[in-house]
């Protein structure tokens, strides 16, 4: 008996233990996570207005149907409480160009990525400093300086129509002022970011063991050869965890498009990013309860991706060599 | 063949630093242009100014609405040494318990802790902002701060977990038998042993912390209190307009100042950070 009394207190005493130190971080997910995830579920079925919340109602699927009312053909409509909600005419633009935006940008930055990695993984002089110079871009990327130096880069007489033009191009476009290029601005200073990818890639290169190709060669592949059939199904665990990475945080840019287009969505919406307009919907407009559901089918928008891209990872991830 | 080799070897170095020269210039390009006249950064593409001055560093550190910035270089280290604490305390602290001690639902939280991971933080904007209004935080740091304090950034808890896993148990349990607590075994084992660890934490959170624009747009109201990237925002007007060219480009280049000697200075840290939790960029 005393012994079992004995067992329970340690029980009890290593899971207080365990939990004090967990404590910050459960207060955090509970307060931080979990209720506002609840909360704003919650607010995404109604028309909160950040100014007015005393006068908030229930309004079912109204801000859902406000978002995709123009894929029925709606552009208007009565919502449950009465009032008239119309169609947000922008949603669509937002969710094209994001799109437009991660399905180029991603690619082309993993690529360029692998590329440089292969071309830094060999016996090279001064291949850390190298390394280092690449990633410049992507330590200062993200900061509202190289925001404000891109829209200089390709203002009409910017730096890279000086460039152009001295290479004999006429006819240069405003890149920015122009909404047939202005997001392949953001989309250029995404790929030039690759650093974080490229170092992981490397990382990933060194673990294939070099007894492969040298087998490889013996029998008398060449390297392309060797780079579909050893480097590329070796590689495919890192290449799958950069593109889940990248995939994620590319649904998710905000900064870059926020100072290229001056806050606004630029020439006629063609910068809207998602997680802008619903930043202009929350809080410019207060549209909070609206902001909540674009929230909420953003977070739908990435889970379905990422499933996505791991389910098809059984085709061509392999976690092996010689199949 | 030998020299097979070495003309391949020397086109790899000519294209690696043609493309990195490439890659560098932009960079190179805003502090050459951070020190030429006004009206010379429109028409003079090149890396050698025909002329120098340090007028952008005078006019550019004037600031906005009265406030220089001075005040917003000191507001940004206040507020990123706080985070870093914050971060450091809390994560640490949560990654111990899912490294090495064992309770009842580790790896019912684990998992949780790995779904935050991958969480946009966009579905949690809309009821902190309107919680941290309640509370009357808009307008202060305490709405960037306090969840640091509660780890809030998973990568870091993430980071250290893999990390203390990795360290040999046997001192642990020898300082246990020595009777030494759990606490015991945390502060004075745990900690100095991972402090690679910790540092790759405070670099981190101190670059984003520095660089996070989100957060302080949506909750800094007062200019005295803007952090420098809050305040490089103010250059670039409404419309997108900018009005004073030299002073963006110098205030830019100070800005980056911090990460460029952070990142010299503690490279290792960088790829270990990189490499183990795929750290975005």
């Amino acid at each position: 008996m005393v012994y079992q009394m004995s067992r329970i207190t340690a029980f009890f005493r290593r899971n207080a233990v365990a939990y004090l130190f967990l404590a910050p971080w459960l207060v955090g997910f509970f307060a931080l996570t979990l209720y506002p995830m609840g909360y704003s579920l919650l607010l995404s079925f109604t028309d909160y207005d950040f100014t007015a919340p005393n006068s908030t109602q229930w309004i079912g699927f109204g801000n859902y149907l406000k978002m995709f009312g123009s894929v029925f053909g709606i552009s208007e409509f009565t919502a449950s409480t009465g009032e008239l909600i119309r169609v947000d005419p922008y949603y669509m633009k937002s969710l094209s160009v994001t799109f437009t935006y991660v399905f180029v940008a991603v690619p082309l930055k993993l690529i360029f990525a692998l590329a440089v990695a292969l071309l830094m993984n060999q016996k090279l002089r001064g291949v850390q400093f190298y390394r280092a110079a690449y990633y410049i871009p992507t330590l200062l990327g993200g900061s509202i300086a190289i925001a404000v130096l891109w829209r200089k880069l390709f203002e009409k007489d910017g730096l890279i129509n000086g460039a152009l033009a001295a290479l004999g191009f006429t006819d240069l476009p405003g890149w920015l002022t122009n909404p047939n290029y202005a997001l392949l601005t953001l989309i250029l200073l995404s790929v030039w970011q690759f650093g974080s990818s490229m170092i992981i890639f490397l990382a990933g290169l060194k673990q294939i063991p070099q007894e492969y190709y040298e087998a490889a060669s013996v029998d008398g592949a060449t390297r392309i050869r060797q780079f579909f059939a050893i480097t590329l199904p070796l590689l495919s665990p890192v290449i799958l965890f950069n593109l889940v990475i990248q995939l994620i945080s590319a649904f998710q840019a905000f900064t870059q498009a926020y100072i290229i287009g001056g806050g606004r969505g630029g020439v006629l919406n063609s910068t809207l990013f998602y997680t802008l307009h619903m930043y202009i919907q929350g809080w410019t407009y207060h549209e909070m309860g609206y902001a909540s559901a674009m929230a909420w089918v953003l977070l739908l928008i990435i889970g379905v991706f990422t499933a996505i891209v791991f389910r098809s990872s059984n085709w061509w991830v392999s976690y092996g060599v010689g199949e | 063949m030998k020299s097979g080799t070495v003309l391949r070897l020397s086109m790899t170095h000519l294209s690696i630093i043609g493309l990195g020269v490439l890659m560098i210039y932009p960079v190179a390009w805003m502090i050459v242009s951070s020190f030429k006249p006004n009206n010379m950064i429109f028409s003079d593409p090149g890396l050698i100014p025909k002329a120098l001055t340090v007028e952008n560093y005078i006019t550019g550190w004037r600031g906005y609405a009265g406030t220089s910035f001075g005040t917003f270089f000191a507001n940004s280290l206040l507020m990123c040494a706080v985070a870093i604490i914050g971060n450091l305390i809390s994560c640490s602290m949560a990654a111990y318990a899912f490294a090495r001690l064992r309770f009842a639902g580790r790896s019912f939280w684990f998992a949780i802790m790995l779904i935050t991971l991958m969480l946009p933080a966009h579905v949690t904007l809309v009821p902190r902002y309107i919680m941290f209004n309640s509370f009357g935080w808009v307008g202060s740091y305490a709405p960037i701060l306090v969840p640091k304090f509660l780890a809030t950034d998973a990568f870091f808890v993430f980071l250290l977990v893999q990390f203390i896993r990795s360290l040999p148990k046997e001192i642990e349990e020898a300082a246990i038998i020595d009777g030494c607590s759990k606490v015991g075994v945390f502060l004075r084992i745990i900690l100095p042993l991972a402090s690679p660890a910790l540092v790759t934490t405070a670099l981190f959170t101190f670059l984003w912390t520095w660089d996070d624009f989100f957060n302080h747009l949506l909750y800094l109201t007062r200019p005295d209190t803007f952090t420098v990237s809050r305040a490089l925002r103010t250059f670039v007007g409404d419309a997108g307009a900018v009005s004073n060219w030299g002073g963006a480009l110098a205030m830019s280049t100070l800005s980056v100042v911090p990460a460029f000697i952070l990142f010299f200075s503690l490279q290792k840290y960088f790829v270990q950070g990189i490499t183990t939790t795929g750290i975005k960029g």
